[in-house]
This record gives C-alpha cells, sequence and structure tokens, in this order.
C-alpha cells in the first residue's frame, strides 16, 4: 500500500570504526506526512546528524535494518543523488566547500538534476537572485565558490537558498539555526516558513534550540537519546525541555 | 665555435641543472639512473636515441600569423643559439637541426600567432624553434602539437625589454607519441612572458622549461595544466635562474590523473643567484588524483644564495576526490558522473582563469569531459 509521507521504521545504523561496526542508530520510528514540522531535540552525540545523513545515504552509515519511505518508495539501497531526486532534501550541519565550482552554477545543475530538465534561462537568473536576497546574500555570492570562504551564517542560508530554489517533497534540517545571529535566525526561519507555506511539505528540524520554535511551530516534537525516539509530544515539550533538559531519559538508558 | 652569444653568463651546475653543451655526445645516453631522468621511464623510449640518429625535420607550420615574420635561421645565426644551450641530449639533438624555425614579433600583435606540429607516424623527427620577441612587442603565440609522432622540439625565446610574450604549447598528440624538448627563455628588463604548457595526450610527454634574465624587473609566470590517463607519462621540468634583480617568477602548474599507471612528474626548481636581489618568486604544483593505480611526483626546489629577496615560496599538494564534497553535490540529485566532472572541473578553474585564454580552457574541459564520460562507461 502507498502512503504519503517520509515513514523511518526501525531503522538500525552502525558506522565502521577501527575497532569494528558500532552501532549508532538503534530502532528509529518517525513518520513525517506532507504538511507537518517535526522537530528533533537530544544531546551532542545522541544521533541525531547520523539519522539525518543517514536518510541522504552517505556512504560513512551502514543502514544495518529497517527501512525509510518516501511517498511509498523505499529510498534504503538507493543512491545519494536519486534519494534527492525523489525528493529528499538535507540541510547540512557543516556544508562542505566545493572549490572553483560557482553557486549559480550548482544551483543550475542541481536543479537540472531534480527537474530533469533545465530551469529557463533568464526567469532562474532572477529567481537565483530573488533567493539569494531573501536570504539577504548578495547576488555576488551566486558568483563565488559553493560555501569556499563563506561564514557559518552564510553556509546556513545558503543551504535555505537551496531549499527555497530545489523545493522538496521532504526537507530535514540539520541545526540550521545553530551559528546563526538573531536576524538571521528570523531571516532564515522566514525562508522555512515559505516552504511549507503551501502546506504539501514535510520538514523535519533538528535542533538544540527552543528559540527557532518560536518561529516555526513544530506540530511534533521528539527527544531523541542514544540512538532512538524516547519521547513525544506537541511544542509544549521543547519548553518544558528547556527546564528540565535531557537528564531523565539520559539516566533510564544509563 | 659558435658565437659570442651562447652563453649569457655562467651557467649553473647541480645536480639539478647539469652545465649545458651543443655537443650531443656531452650528454651521456640517459640510463634512468641520473637524478633528471630518474622519474621517465627510459625503458618506454629504449631505441629512441639510436633511432633519432636517422631524424626527420619535423615541419612547423604557421596557421595564422604574418607571412613576413616567418623565416629560418641556420646554427649560429643570431638569437639561435643565444639563449637556449642544451642541457640534455635530446635537446641538444633537436639543436643540431640544420635549419631553425624563427618568429619576430615587432610591435603589439592583437590576434595570436598560431603555429602547429603534427606528426603522421613513429619515425623519429625533431624542430627548434626561436620566438624573438622585439623590445616594447607584445604577442601571443599558440603551439599545437596533435597526431602520431617521435618528437624532439626545442623551443627558444627571446623576450626584449618591456616586451610582453605569451607562449603556449598544447600537447594534443595521439596515443603512443613521445615528446621530449627543452624551452628556454631569456627575459629582458622590464620584460613579461608568460609560457603555458597544456599535456593532455601522447605516452610520453617531458619537458625542460627554463628561464632566465637578461636584465632587472623581468617577469616571468610559468602555468601549466596537464590530464594524465592510464599508463602516459607526463613530465614538466622547470627551472627558474633569477641571476639578476627585481625579477618576478610565479609558476602554478595543476593536473588530474586517472587510470592504471597514470603519471606525472613536477620538478620546479628555482635559483636565486647573489645578484638576484628583491626578486620574488613563488612556484606550487596542485595535483587531484581520480583513481587508485597513479603515481605523482612533486618536486619543489629553492636554492637561495642571497638574503635580499621579496619573498620565496613553494607548495605542492596531491590530493584525492573529496567524499564529502561528492556527497553534498550528489545530496542535491547531481550525478556521481556530473558531480565529479564539477569537481574536476572546479579543480581546474583558477588556474584556467589565470591562463585566460578560451581555447585552452575549451581544449582541456573538452579532455575531461571525455575522460570522465568514458570513466561513467566503466
Ligand atoms: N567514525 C566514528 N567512530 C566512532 N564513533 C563515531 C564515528 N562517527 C560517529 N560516531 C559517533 O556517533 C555518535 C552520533 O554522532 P552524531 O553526529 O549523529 O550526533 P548528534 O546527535 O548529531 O550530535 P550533535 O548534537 O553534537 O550534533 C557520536 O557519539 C559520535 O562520536
Ligand atoms: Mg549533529
Amino acid at each position: 500500500m502507498e502512503s504519503r509521507g517520509l515513514e523511518i521504521e526501525d531503522l538500525h545504523v552502525s558506522v565502521e570504526t577501527e575497532t569494528g561496526p558500532k552501532p549508532i542508530l538503534k530502532g528509529v520510528d518517525l513518520v513525517v506526512r506532507p504538511g507537518e514540522v517535526h522537530a528533533i531535540m537530544g544531546p551532542n552525540g545522541s544521533g541525531k546528524s547520523t539519522l539525518a545523513y543517514s536518510l541522504a545515504g552517505h556512504p560513512k552509515y551502514t543502514i544495518t535494518s529497517g527501512s525509510v519511505r518516501l511517498d511509498g518508495q523505499e529510498l534504503v539501497g538507493l543512491s545519494v543523488d536519486a534519494r534527492a531526486r525523489a525528493g529528499l532534501f538535507l540541510a547540512m550541519q557543516y556544508p562542505v566547500e566545493v572549490q572553483g565550482v560557482s553557486v549559480a552554477n550548482f544551483l543550475r545543475t542541481a536543479k537540472t538534476a531534480i527537474d530533469g530538465q533545465a530551469p529557463p534561462l533568464r526567469g532562474w537568473v532572477k529567481k537565483v537572485n530573488a533567493s539569494l536576497a531573501q536570504m539577504q546574500l548578495d547576488d555576488e555570492f551566486a558568483s563565488r565558490s559553493v560555501n569556499e570562504g563563506f561564514s557559518g551564517g552564510e553556509k546556513k542560508r545558503n543551504e535555505i537558498v537551496q531549499l527555497d530554489l530545489l523545493n522538496p517533497k521532504y526537507a530535514v534540517l540539520d541545526e540550521t539555526d545553530s551559528g546563526l545571529d538573531i536576524d538571521a535566525l528570523r531571516v532564515v526561519s522566514e525562508g522555512v516558513n515559505r516552504y511549507t507555506a503551501p502546506g504539501d511539505r514535510g520538514l523535519l528540524l533538528i535542533t538544540h534550540y527552543t528559540r527557532i520554535l518560536r518561529y516555526i511551530k513544530p506540530d511534533f516534537v521528539h527527544v531523541f537519546v542514544d540512538g532512538h525516539v524516547v519521547a513525544e509530544g506537541d511544542s509544549t515539550l521543547a519548553e518544558s525541555l528547556e527546564e528540565t533538559g535531557y537528564e531523565k531519559w539520559v539516566k533510564a538508558v544509563e | 665555435m659558435t658565437t659570442a652569444h651562447v652563453t649569457p653568463q655562467d651557467t649553473a651546475v647541480s645536480h639539478l641543472h647539469p652545465r649545458g653543451s651543443f655537443v650531443i655526445e656531452d650528454h651521456r645516453l640517459p640510463t634512468g639512473k641520473e637524478e633528471v631522468w630518474r622519474f621517465t621511464p627510459i625503458g618506454q623510449m629504449e631505441d629512441f636515441f639510436d633511432q633519432m640518429l636517422e631524424r626527420a625535420s619535423m615541419p612547423i607550420t604557421l596557421e595564422a600569423g604574418p607571412d613576413k615574420a616567418w623565416s629560418w635561421l641556420k646554427p649560429g645565426a643570431f638569437p639561435r643559439g643565444s639563449v637556449l644551450v642544451p642541457v640534455d641530449r635530446p635537446a641538444a639533438i633537436a639543436a643540431s637541426e640544420d635549419q631553425a624555425r624563427h618568429v619576430v614579433i615587432d610591435g603589439a600583435h592583437a590576434d595570436p600567432i598560431r603555429l602547429s606540429i603534427h606528426g603522421d607516424g613513429l619515425d623519429p623527427s625533431a624542430a627548434h624553434l626561436v620566438i624573438e620577441a622585439k623590445p616594447a612587442s607584445s604577442a601571443t603565440v599558440v603551439l599545437t602539437h596533435t597526431g602520431l609522432a617521435r618528437f624532439i622540439g626545442n623551443v627558444e625565446i627571446r623576450v626584449g625589454q618591456a616586451a610582453s610574450l605569451t607562449v603556449v604549447t598544447i600537447q594534443d598528440w595521439d596515443r603512443g607519441s613521445v615528446h621530449l624538448g627543452q624551452h628556454e627563455a631569456l627575459v629582458d628588463e622590464g620584460a613579461t612572458y608568460r609560457h603555458i604548457a597544456v599535456s593532455l595526450g601522447g605516452d610520453l610527454v617531458r619537458l625542460q622549461n627554463n628561464v632566465s634574465y637578461a636584465g632587472s624587473g623581468g617577469d616571468a609566470e610559468l602555468l601549466g595544466v596537464y590530464f594524465a590517463d592510464a599508463g602516459q607519462h607526463l613530465e614538466h621540468r622547470l627551472f627558474i635562474d633569477h641571476n639578476h634583480p627585481k625579477g618576478v617568477s610565479h609558476v602554478d602548474y595543476r593536473g588530474a590523473l586517472q587510470g592504471e599507471r597514470a603519471e606525472s612528474v613536477w620538478v620546479g626548481d628555482v635559483l636565486i643567484r647573489p645578484a638576484a636581489v628583491g626578486i620574488e618568486t613563488y612556484e606550487a604544483n596542485k595535483n587531484l588524483v581520480l583513481t587508485d593505480g597513479c603515481r605523482v611526483h612533486a618536486v619543489p626546489n629553492l636554492e637561495i644564495e642571497t638574503g635580499e629577496i621579496l619573498g620565496a615560496g613553494h607548495s605542492a599538494s596531491t590530493g584525492r576526490f573529496d567524499d564529502e564534497q561528492l556527497f553534498y553535490l550528489k545530496s542535491r540529485g547531481i550525478t556521481e558522473t556530473e558531480a565529479r566532472h564539477l569537481v574536476v572541473r572546479g579543480f581546474f578553474s583558477a588556474i584556467l582563469a589565470r591562463i585566460g585564454l578560451d581555447d585552452v580552457a575549451a581544449t582541456l574541459m573538452s579532455r575531461i569531459d571525455k575522460e570522465l564520460a568514458f570513466d561513467k562507461e566503466n
């Protein structure tokens, strides 16, 4: 049966270490339906980025069992680029520098790959510049090498430019709010809200701070500890975490 | 005896730049054990030097440029022999050619002067080319090598006072070709010299590329790009002799390698003599290794004999495809093949911008596209 949504089912993931495979994700269950905003919060090292990278297909992570379906299509076993073309987007915690590849060329190539055809030349340049402007990035960024020499905040804003232009069905944002100044946080949040506004996109937001959740209202909040979801609730859960921390779940794991 | 112009000054003698000579027999047959031959697959060219005794003269064609600037020079006819003293046996062989082609550049040439060398077989051949840029002249000379050949080609270059000369040499040979030779430039006072080497084809390319100065304030920029494929050996050896004050030399070579026994050699030797006060030099070599089985040799070498210089530095690096870069690009829907294209093109983009010649960029890019597409089919 085909059902719409990003459906993560009993996902187990290991990384290769010198002493053999090390399990990081230990049975993640999570479903993001179109139109929903989910937030994931959890202590450092609990496996949030591992989840994000595993969904996107990073070669460092081995999915040992479980499944990830995007609108019914199994993503496990697909190449990284095929997952993106299926409609998945990952805004990375640490966006990568690509020397000698201009932002403009990168965006056009990505858009062409995702849509299966090149965007119309004239309208596209305007769109790119408008998208950069909305993220308060100067036109000049289009001709710079991807992320090269960008400040931490500029890299994050550049991820949202891509989110805007590629308009994927489902987006995972890994700590996009970290390292943003107060104004940039608002600008980025507005960008994300524009993306979800039509109501048919799914969003998974990984964050450490409730501040961004004041701008981007989550429908669900998941607490992530030791490689799986230990608690779920609505946006009030995030606020109570602010007071209590993760202590009670971390203790339970130990 | 040749004319008084022969040796501009004492040639420095060291393991990396042996004393030159026009006499072929003065250069012992390379065995591969010599410092300057140790990277070269001598085995691949065993009978090369014997065969060279019965070589033909390789014709050079003037494809574009004024006919009146195009003539011949006998050995010893100035400026032939005034700049290039052969540093090795192949260079001495080409320098002994009966006639050398002579390009004289006077005034400003807006359009490039285009020369071509096209080989049509493996019979050995040689050529000696003299490029003479008169004082205050400016021009770009593009020399293209194509076809199949076992070839030695010297290029002897005089850059007159305040002249501006760019020499582009494109090695786009068919596989099976061997190309050796010495390029030697003398840069006069206030002159600007750019040498751009583009090595893509042939089984074995080995260029000895030298620069020295005839006055103060000369500026030399030596740029190179190469792409070595399986079984190809591409060798660029540079020697910059800072023998006058206030000179500048910048070297930047970048290459990509792919396939079993793809091999590149870059030797960048800079000598700063006591007279060369106030000079500035920087040399860099960067390599991008695309597959297993490639070999890269990068040897920067600075010999500094005066403390009074503005700056001297070098760097050499060899990197592999960065998995994180590929992942990032692919996570935006871009296929593996296309992502590799982007990264390789990106690797060369800075130097191509510095070279600033559309036909060099186009030649290299089409080669990259061909190589990486082929890779995909495997
Ligand atoms: N190669 C590796 N060898 C050993 N441990 C690893 C390796 N790679 C990742 N890990 C571990 O996996 C765990 C999960 O890391 P991950 O980056 O997913 O955490 P996170 O929840 O995103 O943390 P943060 O909030 O700090 O971003 C960490 O404890 C990390 O040290
Ligand atoms: Mg993380």
